[in-house]
């Protein structure tokens, strides 16, 4: 049985008959990466070329398969979540908070309004910290490493620094924090953490002006992004896209507003949407999103609430998290996209301390999905600006 | 020691020496100038652990290049390969020479000068495109080819631009036209409109010519990694980074006197103040070269092309015939 209303329209071919390309053109092969410095990470996208034009685009990930799914199902659920912070490691907070929540569900256990607050500003100014450096990025990508690229990308690290010193206050970490646990936060916020906040917040609302100054004002940018790997919003709701990339392409879809969790039921969450769908739509999603950001953070700011950060007793050890069967599924909004966690768990399993099976929804393996689709028609150079827009994370797509 | 210098030869050995010294000394320097400049641009301090300021970094750095070895990929063109950094840097001193520095500081005081420096500079995609052939990467042959499409379509706008100084000063050789603007004033200004065109179509040719941001396609480092340059390793990359050091530096210089009336300004009958006057223009440009190339992102090549053939050719053309209506009209002053 079929019903024609839920056949997808056909897609663009990615898979070109190389034989039946035009007869006499002379084919080359360009393999971009694993080790090149425009992809992101470790990543591999064999290229054929015609002249300077792509042909054939195909991706080959899992340079940086670390086998984190496999490892959830040895790892009590209170030893999980400091290993999902490598995985969107331009996002750990939102991977903690991913991952704890679909604890919580399988719990059923409701976390402190405190803890909640608490999660949403982190969410928040991780979202900031991820998308400057998104912004930085897809400027080195089209700007060169040495030339106007690196200064804005200096300047957005300047920005994100300022994150990272707030969280640093707060979890002692940089970088891999492990603040969240089930049922609440591991630490309280630090004295004058608001203050910090405040200041940060206008630091860097002033230099997204700047940011604006060099990039999508400047007529080259412009030029260079402007049009350049358009994504339909047919194809990128075919491919299951979300996030900002999504949103670029017109799909009006932001779980912060639409399965409101943490305090954003309270907020009035404004989702920015374009439909231009090329790079620079991509890129200006972004500046919008950390204006939002900004603008949420100050709202929530203004109103403290007290009570205690965790719903559960201060963590005992490994053992003190068990699950009885079940399935849960929780999706929360990362910076790129819907990040979502499936939790089967067994009482048999690990004595109901591991999960039988974790599977995670990674927002950049989506992204990633869209290379052979967007890259070829470009040229080389486009083709380096495109992945940068798509700012896809490698330790979240291999896992 | 008047004697001596009254010998041609010993006099020609004696200056290239000198200037050619110089010219390095310069490039290396503008290293540590472009990585100061560039830190202070980005909120960072840049170097400052080597020496005062960090002053004796490219001297560390050329050391650090010359201790490491030079490989030579196994199928590469091994001649091809070793030879195109030195060609490179023969080419770029052999430019430095026809340059008049000061009133009486050159090496070569020609008469066909600016044919000299315009030809020699146009030589430079041989060493790219060999570098990026004999790589056998397909990086480098990437940046080969395209530092010669660039370089093939920039030549004709940067000759015809530098033909209007030619056109309103009737000679070819650069110490006439800098000694006709010390008496006319400089090209940049006067006659208005043509001249100011002309130099700023010049200046930005000549960054194309000499592949800096935003025209640095043959080595675009986030696509090619280093394009031509992407095999080599040790000094033959140094001599890389130098010669595209003193090309720019020789970018600015030709265009300060082509347009910018070269050493002339006040007091520049002592010969030391024309020289600070020359130095001081050129280092303007070449300052600004580096506030650009620090703040812009760069074109695609297809861009650039279309850049090229459809504005700056016609433009250039219009402005050699406005400039030989002026001469005509205003009998050029003569």
């Amino acid at each position: 049985m079929t019903f024609s209303c839920l056949q997808p329209p056909p897609l663009p071919d990615p898979h070109i008959d190389l034989d039946a390309y035009e007869a006499g053109a002379d084919l080359m092969v360009l393999n971009l990466g694993p080790q090149h410095p425009s992809t992101h990470g470790v990543f591999r996208i064999k290229l054929v070329l015609d002249g300077e034009i792509i042909v054939k685009a195909v991706s080959y990930p899992g340079y940086l398969h670390r086998g984190v799914e496999k490892l959830f199902e040895k790892l009590t659920y209170a030893q999980v979540t400091p290993i999902v912070d490598k995985n969107d490691y331009l996002s750990p907070m939102i991977n903690e908070q991913a991952i704890n929540m679909v604890f919580e569900a399988g719990l059923g256990i409701e976390v402190p309004r405190r803890a909640r607050w608490m999660r949403t500003i982190i969410a928040e100014l991780q979202r900031i910290a991820s998308h400057l450096v998104a912004i930085g990025t897809f400027v080195l990508d089209v700007g060169g490493a040495i030339g106007g690229g690196a200064s804005v990308f200096m300047y957005t690290f300047r920005e994100r620094e300022l994150i990272l010193d707030i969280f640093e206050e707060l979890t002692g970490a940089r970088f891999h924090y492990n603040t969240h646990q089930v049922g609440g936060q591991r630490h309280d916020v630090p004295l004058g953490w608001d203050v910090k906040i405040r200041a940060a917040m206008d630091s860097i609302e002033k230099s997204m002006d700047l940011y604006d100054t060099l990039t999508s004002k400047n007529g080259i940018f412009r030029g260079r992004s402007l049009g350049v790997g358009v994504l339909g919003r047919d194809l990128a709701l075919q491919l299951g896209l979300n996030g900002p990339v999504g949103r670029a392409s017109g799909i009006d879809l932001d779980l912060r507003r639409d399965a409101p969790y943490h305090l954003y039921g309270e907020l009035d969450v404004q989702v920015p949407v374009l439909t231009e769908g090329d790079c620079l739509a991509r890129f200006r999603m972004r500046a919008l999103e950390v204006r939002e950001s900004i603008r949420l953070i100050r709202i929530l700011l203004e109103d403290v609430p007290e009570g205690p950060i965790a719903a559960l007793k201060p963590s005992k050890g490994p053992t003190a998290v068990k699950l009885k069967d079940g399935q849960w599924y929780v999706g929360v909004e990362s910076p790129r996209g819907e990040l979502g966690h499936y939790l089967i768990a067994s009482a048999g399993a690990n004595k109901g301390m591991s999960p039988y099976r974790l599977k995670i929804r990674p927002p950049s393996l989506h992204l990633v999905s869209l290379v052979p689709w967007l890259l070829p028609g470009n040229s080389l150079s486009d083709a380096i600006a495109i992945l940068g827009s798509l700012d896809p994370v490698m330790g979240e797509v291999d896992r | 020691m008047a004697d001596l210098l009254a010998n041609p030869w010993l006099r020609g050995i004696l200056s290239s020496v000198v200037l050619a010294t110089g010219v390095l000394v310069v490039a290396a320097w503008a290293t540590w100038f472009e990585r100061k400049f560039a830190g202070r641009m980005q909120n960072r301090i840049g170097p400052n652990v080597v020496g005062p300021a960090g002053l004796l970094q490219p001297i560390a750095d050329a050391l650090k290049l010359l201790r490491k070895e030079m490989l030579v990929p196994r199928k590469a063109d091994a001649f091809l390969f070793r030879f195109a950094p030195g060609f490179a840097l023969f080419l770029t001193l052999a430019v430095v020479a026809a340059i008049p520095w000061g009133q009486d500081i050159y090496v070569a005081d020609l008469d066909v000068g600016l044919l000299w420096v315009l030809a020699m500079s146009g030589m430079m995609l041989f060493p790219l495109w060999l570098a990026g052939w004999a790589s056998n990467n397909k990086y480098a042959l990437f940046g080969g080819m395209r530092a010669v499409a660039q370089g093939i379509s920039y030549e004709v706008p940067l000759l015809l631009s530098a033909m209007v100084p030619v056109v309103l000063a009737g000679s070819f050789n650069l110490r006439t036209i800098v000694e006709y603007q010390s008496v006319h004033g400089w090209f940049a200004i006067w006659p208005p409109g043509i001249g100011v065109i002309a130099f700023v179509i010049y200046f930005t040719t000549s960054l194309a010519e000499a592949g800096r941001i935003p025209f640095d396609i043959p080595e675009a480092e986030s696509e090619l990694i280093a394009g031509t340059s992407v095999e080599y390793t040790g000094m033959p990359y140094g001599l890389f980074v130098t010669v595209e050091y003193i090309h720019t530096w020789l970018s600015s210089a030709v265009a300060t006197v082509l347009f910018l009336g070269g050493w002339s300004g006040p007091g520049s009958h002592i010969w030391v103040v024309g020289l600070c006057w020359m130095l001081l223009k050129t280092f303007i440009l070449f300052a600004f070269i580096y506030a650009m190339r620090w703040s812009l992102v760069r074109f695609r090549a297809d861009q650039l092309m279309h850049l090229c053939w459809k504005w700056l050719v016609p433009i250039t053309l219009g402005l050699v015939c406005l400039a030989a209506v002026w001469v005509n009209v205003t009998a050029g002053g003569r």
